[in-house]
């Protein structure tokens, strides 16, 4: 804040003291809790306990596999991302504008969903791949088995691979062709400017890409959980999962659950650490925010196979897998052969509109995303203007705890929460609603820091300053100046909340109760119960629901770009 | 409208002391310019003034007010202050349209409908920007914005005006432009200005009074402008004036001797003690000629600028500026060409003690 108050105790302090209060009670306590009840047993601090869990078979096993398949997807999600951004921004490729567009539609589609789809066209018995390589072909055992390493592999990379994309499309858009072009003046041939000079500067964006999609890999539950566990492949998330289901709270499997949350936790940051010292160390003033038209490598004979070849992968990566989806929704009994008469639209009809428990699960979802994204859009506007704006003392341990949630993934918010709102602290919300909506507001608090404080950076001090001179007060000028301003920062928040919040399954399958199924929850229950069919068609309907909404976005900030204008 | 009286002022930022003790009055409905180097701290007294910052010590008192008073901890917010602030970027809301940013002050300080709505068109005709009242400021140009913001912190008639570097992103034209309108604006209002730039030519042509800053946030001398320009206290006030040419001139019993070797003074007497003296001059006060009694110069480098020619000129070893109008040259002869030689003399010399010449113009 650029307005100083003398007074000790004024609007600042409220402001700072209610942002520390958010976060501390919705982030920070739940975290501690774990970490708390990871290293303290009985009274005082214990490593070898600690360590003792670690080397239990089946939490070294989960704990390898994370590393194993977190690996696995980074390596084959950076080269794939790294492949298509080139092959977009720096060839002839043909619709290099549309082809740019569908390589980020897997960011939409939660890749859970993707994996159910892929069990059903792979699993080794009654996929329906196999099945027909087995029936029809006269092939001996199934082509590939999608319950293993290689399958959960591959599933995740069709869907995190666009990290990758986004950040090397970007940098290579934004870079100074003059740079290659003196290189090739200087007599290189093509091969060693891409060797020495474009791979160096995209590197960092490479690098940055590629630990993003370990981030994500290492914490991610739901692949894992679709695929892994028949062929007993868990990892951290999993078996946090597991641990906490299974065993009903006793107080073995919650500390199995805390020490793999904490190794998560410890993972994220430095991960994170890593990618932002990438990140400012490759910040080169080669690479200029400008847009530059870059030298296009002629592809001449290949390109149609080229082109051919992406639509292929968009084929096999996002229409067959959405297709299966909603044709396998459609069936009357799984397994069935898909043709006109196996088909209907009852199922859709009965979770739409007459299944209590899917009908509560899309309304529990609805809510919780609108309720959830309503909130963490206002506290995080509020703590992003005492971040960015306000000078007051104590304002170094918001900033910290506002780095926090970055840093923690589903999992471990989901386990934090239930140490914290299980009653042991006077507060019961367990098996409520309650305990989602709290979960999903430390979960979701990163993104509305984000756009919010990137709104914020645009508000000049001085803007407010001449309000304050004009005789508005500290609210008036916030209420005037500052909260008109950021309201397209706000709106991306609350969006950027409200369509993950629907599809979410991480968080949501660790605090469910029997009236407060997700979305997510319900389609994986109704996976694991057997009713494929059932989990299929509600499967369609989020998709459908997610579409519509970033169709909505899309429209909201055209609108609200064209009023700023 | 308001006097103001700032006594003892101190304000600390960590360990770094920006203002140490600063004394300064501003008489009623005077323009005050306040002149320095960038970062010297004169943007920090403006916002001790304007409230955005609280002193550590000190107090600052407007129209008989005090608005801060470090040791009862008294600090008027600056909404209570009644003020007019112009800031460099201008800072023009940019989702209000032109009327609505000028009519906000009037909306806070609940001045009916049809008041408001008139008082707002005087303003924005005041700035010459009648017909643009609809536009949003990213439909303006950065000279309009300017007067958008003019205009908002005129538009309560507030009893002073604030105003940092408010003419700097502006071309040459508008700024000569601008400078005339804010002090026919001030004559005809009878407000009190408070004036904070870098930049000597505006302070020179719109001030009543000037104030010269040092980087350690000390007031070298206060002024009116010819005084300040004329009788500058000292060599820094005569740098950051204008181009400043110096040469060392030594007392040898009753000799003037310039340079080493050196060769006989012929500019006017010192008006000061001493054996080593600093006569400074600026580059329009050189007077040259081919032959007589001047200091012996060699011509380095001679620019023909139209109106007048500019000579860089060697006289014993130290390289000085000159400037002359160009009818002068003709009519006299004097167009010199580099390597022909030439006499220096001076109009007028202001005498500094010796170590002047090393200071840099901080």
């Amino acid at each position: 804040m650029t307005v100083a108050t003398a007074s000790r105790f004024g609007t600042p302090q409220v402001l700072l003291g209610l942002s520390i209060a958010i976060l501390v009670i919705v982030v920070a306590v739940p975290v501690l809790l774990i970490f708390f009840n990871a290293f303290w047993v009985d009274g005082h601090f214990n490593v070898a306990d600690v360590i003792k869990v670690l080397r239990e078979k089946d939490t070294y096993q989960a704990l390898l596999n994370s590393l194993i398949l977190a690996s696995g997807v980074t390596v084959t999600g950076t080269i794939v991302g790294t492949f298509f951004a080139w092959l977009v921004t720096r060839t002839d490729l043909p619709f290099k504008g549309a082809m740019k567009v569908l390589f980020l539609v897997p960011f939409m589609l939660p890749s859970f969903i993707g994996a159910l789809a892929w069990k059903m066209l792979l699993s080794p018995r009654a996929g329906y791949i196999n099945r027909f390589f087995i029936d029809v072909l006269g092939f001996d055992g199934p082509i590939f088995d999608i319950y293993t390493f290689a399958g959960i592999i591959g599933v995740e990379t069709m869907y995190l691979f666009p990290f990758v994309f986004i950040q090397v499309s970007g940098a290579l858009e934004r870079m100074d062709p003059t740079l290659e072009e003196s290189a090739r003046i200087s007599g290189a041939d093509l091969f060693t400017i891409t060797r020495k000079i474009t791979i160096p500067l995209v590197l960092p964006s490479i690098l940055s890409g590629a630990l993003l999609i370990m981030l994500y890999s290492m914490a991610h539950f739901g692949t894992v959980a679709v695929l892994g566990i028949e062929a007993g492949i868990y990892n951290i998330p999993t078996l946090i999962y597991e641990k906490i289901h299974q065993s009903a709270g006793s107080f073995n499997s919650i500390r199995t659950g805390t020490v793999l949350a904490t190794v998560l936790v410890i993972t994220a940051a430095f991960i994170l650490w890593l990618q932002n010292k990438v990140l400012s160390r490759g910040r080169y003033q080669i690479i200029a925010g400008k847009s530059f038209r870059p030298t296009e490598l002629k592809l001449r004979g290949l390109r149609t196979p080229m082109l051919v070849f992406c639509l292929a992968y968009i084929g096999f990566t996002i229409v067959l897998p959405t297709a299966t989806i909603f044709m396998v929704g459609g069936l009357k009994t799984y397994g069935l052969p898909f043709v006109a008469e196996n088909l209907t639209w009852e199922n859709y009809r009965y979770i739409l509109f007459e299944w209590q428990l899917t009908r509560d699960a899309i309304w529990n979802s609805l809510t919780l995303g609108f309720t959830a994204a309503i909130i963490t859009m206002f506290a995080g506007v509020i703590i992003s203007y005492v971040i960015v704006k306000m000078r007051v003392r104590g304002k170094g341990l918001l900033e910290f705890l506002g780095m926090l949630p970055f840093s923690v993934p589903g999992s471990v918010i989901a386990l934090g929460v239930i140490l914290a709102w299980s009653g042991k602290y006077g507060v019961n919300l367990y098996n409520t609603v309650w305990i989602i909506l709290v979960a999903y507001i430390a979960r979701y608090m990163a993104f509305s820091l984000k756009a919010n404080s990137a709104a914020l950076e645009q508000v000049h001090d001085s803007l407010v300053e001449a309000a304050r001179a004009s005789g508005a007060t500290m609210w008036q000028a916030l209420r005037d100046i500052v909260l008109p301003l950021v309201r397209p920062g706000m709106l991306a928040a609350f969006f950027l909340i409200f369509l993950p919040a629907l599809r979410e399954l991480t968080v949501s399958v660790l605090l469910y109760g029997p009236t407060t199924r997700t979305i997510g929850v319900a389609i994986y229950t109704l996976n694991e119960d057997g009713e494929t069919v059932y989990s299929a068609a509600l499967a369609g309907i989020a998709l459908v629901i997610i579409v519509l909404g970033e169709g909505v976005i899309k429209r909201v900030f055209k609108g609200a770009v064209g009023r700023k204008g | 409208m308001a006097d103001v009286r700032i006594a003892g002022l101190v304000k600390r930022y960590g360990t770094k002391s920006v203002l140490a003790g600063l004394d300064l009055d501003l008489a009623d409905g005077e323009c005050f310019t306040l002149l320095g180097p960038s970062g010297c701290g004169k943007t920090v007294l403006l916002r001790l003034i304007a409230g955005f910052e609280v002193p550590d010590a000190g107090t600052i008192a407007i129209g008989g007010e005090r608005v801060a008073d470090a040791a009862s901890g008294r600090a008027v917010p600056p909404n209570e202050r009644g003020l007019g602030v112009v800031f460099q970027d201008y800072a023009v809301w940019p989702h209000m349209s032109v009327t609505d940013n000028v009519a906000y002050p009037l909306k806070l300080a609940r001045v009916g409908a049809s008041a408001r709505r008139e008082r707002t068109l005087r303003a924005i005709g005041q700035v010459g920007l009648e017909g643009l009242d609809a536009r949003l400021p990213s439909q303006l140009s950065g000279g309009q914005q300017q007067r958008v913001a003019l205009a908002r912190a005129l538009v309560s008639e507030p009893r002073l005006l604030l105003l940092d570097e408010p003419l700097n992103n502006l071309d040459a034209n508008l700024r000569e432009e601008m400078r005339f309108e804010i002090k026919a604006l001030q004559r005809k209002l009878g407000i009190t200005i408070f004036y904070v730039t870098h930049d000597q030519e505006i302070a020179l042509g719109i001030a009543d009074r000037i104030a010269v800053m040092d980087m350690q946030g000390r007031l070298r001398q206060i002024g009116a402008p010819e005084e300040i320009y004329e009788r500058p206290a000292d060599a820094f006030v005569f740098r950051f004036l204008g181009t400043a040419n110096f040469l060392p001139v030594r007392r040898e019993g009753s000799a003037l001797c310039v340079g080493d070797p050196g060769v006989p003074w012929t500019g006017p007497a010192p008006d000061r003690p001493g054996d080593a003296l600093a006569a400074g001059f600026r580059p329009s006060d050189v007077q040259l000629a081919r032959t007589g009694s001047g200091l012996p110069g060699i011509v380095r480098r001679a620019s023909f600028l139209g109106a007048q020619v500019d000579y860089l000129i060697d006289v014993v070893g130290r390289e000085i500026r000159a400037a002359l109008p160009s009818h002068e040259c003709l009519d006299r002869d004097l167009l010199f060409t580099e390597g022909e030689a030439c006499r220096v003399g001076f109009a007028t010399v202001q005498w500094f003690e010796a170590d002047a010449i090393d200071e840099e113009a901080r």
